[in-house]
Parts: C-alpha cells; structure tokens; sequence
C-alpha cells in the first residue's frame, strides 16, 4: 500500500521541514515567545484535515464519533489560538512611534 | 474519465496543501519582530483557512453535515478560549496542548481500527508512536493546566519508586507497541497501550514543580508537534509533516532555552522533582538579620535614582501587580528616571510570560530586556527593584556550589547600589531554596502585597510631587 519511496519522501519532508523550523524559530525575538506557542499551537491543529475526512468518509460509526470529537478539539485550538495570539501581539507597543507625548 | 477527474481535485487539494504550507513557515517567520508578527497571524490563518476549504473538496467525504456541526461546535469552545485573561495564559496553553494531543490520538486510534490487520509494519510502528506521544501529551498536559490553575497541588508529589514505575510503563507501552508492529490482527492489545501513554502522562506531570513549568509546557508542546508529524506520516499528508515539524521544532527550541536558563537538563527536569529536597533543607535555617523599609523610603529611593531595573517574577502574576507597576514605570519616567525590566527567560511559568504581561499593562516592549543584555548594567544601576521574583535573582547560583540551583544563569541584581525587594514574607520562595540576596547590606525588603505595596509607593510619589 505505502511503497517505501512515499516514506522516503515523507522522511525527506519531515527533516527539511524540521531544518526549517529550527531556523525560523530561533530567530524569534524572546519577547514573543509565549505568542509563539500560541501561535503554533493554532498552526498544529492542521490535524483537523485528517479528522475531517474521518468524520466526512463515516467508514464506521466508531471512526466518525472520534472524528466527530477531534474536529471539535482542533477547531478550538485554531479559532482560540488564532485569537488569543492576535490578542496578545496588538498588546506589544514600542515607545519610539506610540503617541505617547513627552513628559517634560 | 472518472480517475482522471478525481486526480485533478486531488491535484489541486495538493496545490493548496503546498500554499498553506508556505504560509505557515512564512507566518513563523514573521513571528521574528513584534513588527510584523501580525502579519504572521494573517498568514498562519489564511493557511489555516485554505487547507481546511481545500480538504472539504475531498471526493471521499459523503457527510457535510457532521463536519459543519463539529466546526461550530469547535468555534463555540474555542472563542471563549481565545478570551481568557492574560495571566491564565500558562493554563491555556496547556488545555490546548492537550486538545492537539486528543485530536491526533482519536484520529490515529480511528485509523488504527479502519486499517488492521491490512496495516504495513512501518505504519503500525509510526501509529504507535502517534498515539503514544499523543496519548502522554493529552494527559500530562491536563495535569499541567490543572497545576497551573491551581486544581492540583503545584508542590511536587513525589513517592518512591516512583521513576520505576514510570520506566516500567513506558516499557509495557513499548512491548504492546512492538507487539502490535509483529501482530497487526492482536487489536485487542491497542487500548492497553492508549491507557498506558495516558497513565504515564499523569504520571510524568505529578513529580515537577510550578517553577519547572516553562520546561515543561515547551517538552508537551513539542510532543503535540512530534505526535501531529506522525499522523501526517499515518496519513501521508506533507502538509501535517510539515506543520508538525515546525510544531515539533518550535517545543525543542523552546524546551532547551528554558533548560539552559535553568542549567538543567531534560531529563533533570523530568524525573528530578526539584522542590522536594530543598524544602527540607531550608525549613533549618534561622531567621537572620534583613532590613526592611516602608513605601515612602522607598519611594524617597527610586526618585532620587537616575536608573532603575525592574525584576518581575511570578509573584508579580499572582498578585495582578502590573498594571500598578506601570504606574510606577509612568510616574518615575516622568520625573525623568530611567525604568528598564529585567527578564530571565524562565521567570513566570511558560516562556515569555513576563513579557505578555507587562505588554499588557501598556508597558513599551522596548523597555523589556533580556538576561544577557541587561545583566552588564546592573552594576551602575541605582536601584533594583525584585517584584515577585526570587531564584532567578539568588547570587547563590553564582557562588554556591552546594547549591541545588548552583550554575543557573541569574540576573545579578545583588550588583546594584540598591536592591529592593518586595515579598510577602520571609518565607523561602517556590522551589524552597532560601535566597542570601535578602541578607546583603545593600537590600531593602519591602514587606507586603505587590499590588498593594506598588500601589503604595506611586501613591507616595505622586504626592511627594505635588
């Protein structure tokens, strides 16, 4: 069924894809760390795309039920991830722009 | 004709995977500055949107009805959760972990009863892992959230025995693992080895303290990642490779910083249960001399001061201080003194905690400096002024080599001309590890509630002004 190339393939994609990661993420700024975590958090629960297609096919009514639960799951996680980091970087304010108005 | 028809969606299902996948590296990317970290946001769900619209274009999907109402019912859950105040961050972060986690492992364990025993040894080995790491991230990031929100003791519940007995689970998982991997046909065999994954979870959760939680919540986030990236190898899906990796990445990345900062390793944090020895060693120490000081010499001190670092910690957290700390930011800027924040990467109890919170309080991100960059100034810092925080300040990591944080990285606030401190009490902080800090002639205890104490001395201030 899964030809040893498609693995192969999925090796290679896993460990580029990993490559990349590291470095994208280690250039984040500290500051940002906990938004980060949002952040991926919100972009890990791509897994929904599996579930969907568990709870779309209804190959068995076991298989719908628990795809059924795990969009619910990953859904929160998107539309509150998504939120919750949007919430926090409006938060992040320079002083050099912000209108804040010389004390003197 | 109808192959050919159900390629062509299958190609474009493709095309848009690929999209939404450059779309999330770039959203990680532009995570780098708080400049265009927004535009992350609108990427990672520009993304997110595509390859969700791009699936329900899949030719086996016959039932629209079910997926409408989970995607509802995930938005009702989830909105609330993108709501929570910020100082519940840590928590939240932790439900969602285990929301990932739950997700991957029902989706796997749905595979696992469609596809056995027609199932490739390879495939039953990644499932295996899939739900393992899924099943321990659900539960341990359960745990974690309920340490966090304080439903569970945040002391380390220790026992004997107790890395044994871990050890021993996850070897049964392992075996049952292996065996399934020979025996696809034994399906009987597949929920022992979810309910261990989900005991050992518990388990590995209970022994670590409040103060290891930025450690652990960056392991668990990087477990979901690893865990999601197998399921994408189950499912053969480059994009959920892909986004698990990122995931995965982002969880080590963050896991060994906070590790560093702490001058531990993994494995330390895991099976060390840190707080339990030191308690006992500091419940003999005898009360030495300190000097304390009111809110109105406190508040003669920091306006007269030219520089002033402030350390936030936890203790900051819990007693909602920050927005009163803004006000003293505010009031001692404009008597033109210079107001820095010191931040140790592992203050607070997930990365980074410090930062959203002062952000929050409208505190300018600029202001907010790291360990490394921060540390050379203390010395020609007027004032240190430590505010819920206690080990990351504790010289004796420097100089102590008995002990138990000998080595972590510290911001050396003892440094200052003056440190002040404010803490409820003399009572050692949370891991138990009593701080020489406090006993130096340059240091003011400062007594009371932040909030209150803080508040104190913007009052003091403002009225010495006038």
């Amino acid at each position: 069924m899964n030809s040893s190339s498609t693995l192969i393939n999925a090796l290679f994609i896993f460990v580029l894809a990993g490559f990349i990661g590291f470095e994208v993420i280690r250039r984040v700024s500290p500051l940002l760390h906990t938004p980060l975590m949002s952040l991926t958090n919100a972009l890990d629960a791509i897994a929904v795309v599996g579930a969907i297609v568990l709870v779309g096919e209804h190959k068995s009514t076991l298989s719908a039920v628990f795809g059924f639960i795990a969009v619910v799951a990953a859904t929160s996680n998107i539309v509150g991830g998504f939120l919750i980091t949007d919430r926090m970087l409006k938060m992040f304010k320079s002083s050099r722009p912000a209108a804040k108005p010389a004390a003197k | 004709m109808m192959t050919t028809e159900l390629a062509g969606s299958q190609v474009v299902i493709e095309l848009v995977y690929l999209i939404a996948s450059v779309l999330f590296i770039l959203s990680l990317k532009w995570m780098s500055s708080p400049t265009t970290a927004r535009h992350g946001i609108w990427a990672g769900e520009i993304g997110m949107l595509l390859a969700i619209c791009g699936t329900l274009l899949h030719h086996g999907i016959v039932d629209y009805r079910l997926i409408a109402i989970a995607l509802v019912l995930g938005t009702i859950i989830g909105v609330p959760l993108g709501r929570v105040a910020m100082t519940a961050v840590p928590q939240r972060t932790a439900l969602s972990h285990a929301f990932g986690a739950l997700c991957v492992t029902l989706v796997g364990s749905a595979e696992f009863y469609l596809r056995t025993p027609d199932i490739s040894r390879f495939m039953m080995a990644v499932l295996s892992l899939e739900v393992i790491l899924g099943g321990l991230t659900v539960t341990g990031s359960l745990m974690a959230a309920g340490k966090l929100q304080e439903i569970l003791p945040q002391r380390p519940l220790t026992y004997k025995g107790q890395n044994l007995v871990n050890f021993v689970l996850l070897v049964g998982a392992l075996v049952i693992a292996v065996s399934l991997v020979l025996h696809p046909e034994a399906r009987v065999l597949f929920p022992f080895m979810i309910l261990i994954a989900l005991a050992f979870g518990v388990l590995l959760i209970i022994p670590i303290g409040g103060a290891d939680m930025p450690t652990v919540i960056s392991l668990l986030n990087g477990y979901a990642g690893l865990s999601a990236a197998a399921m994408g190898f189950v499912l053969d899906s480059k994009l959920l490779i892909i986004a698990g990796a990122l995931d995965g990445s982002s969880g080590l990345i963050l896991s060994i910083i906070m590790s560093k900062a702490m001058n531990r390793s993994f494995t330390n944090v895991l099976f060390g249960a840190f707080g339990q020895v030191q308690a006992a060693a500091a419940a003999g120490e005898e009360a030495k001399p300190v000097r304390s000081a009111t809110p109105e010499e406190a508040a003669a001190i920091l306006s007269a001061a030219n520089r002033v670092i402030v350390v936030p910690g936890y203790g900051m957290a819990v007693a909602q201080a920050q927005h009163k700390v803004r006000e003293l930011y505010d009031s001692l800027s404009k008597r033109g003194v210079d107001v820095r924040f010191a931040i140790h990467p592992v203050a607070g109890r997930m990365p980074g905690h410090m930062n959203v919170l002062l952000a929050e309080a409208d505190i300018p991100y600029d202001r907010l400096i790291e360990m490394e960059e921060i540390n050379g100034d203390f010395p020609q810092t007027d004032v240190a002024l430590v505010i819920g925080a206690n080990d990351v300040t504790n010289p004796a990591a420097r100089s102590d080599a008995s002990s138990p944080i000998y080595g972590m990285p510290i911001l050396d606030v003892d440094k200052a001309h003056t440190v002040m401190v404010i803490k409820r009490s003399m009572n050692p902080g949370f891991a138990g590890i009593d701080n020489p800090l406090y006993y130096l002639d340059n240091t003011l205890m400062l007594f009371g509630d932040a909030k209150a104490f803080v508040g104190s001395i913007v009052r003091e201030l403002s009225g010495g002004h006038g």
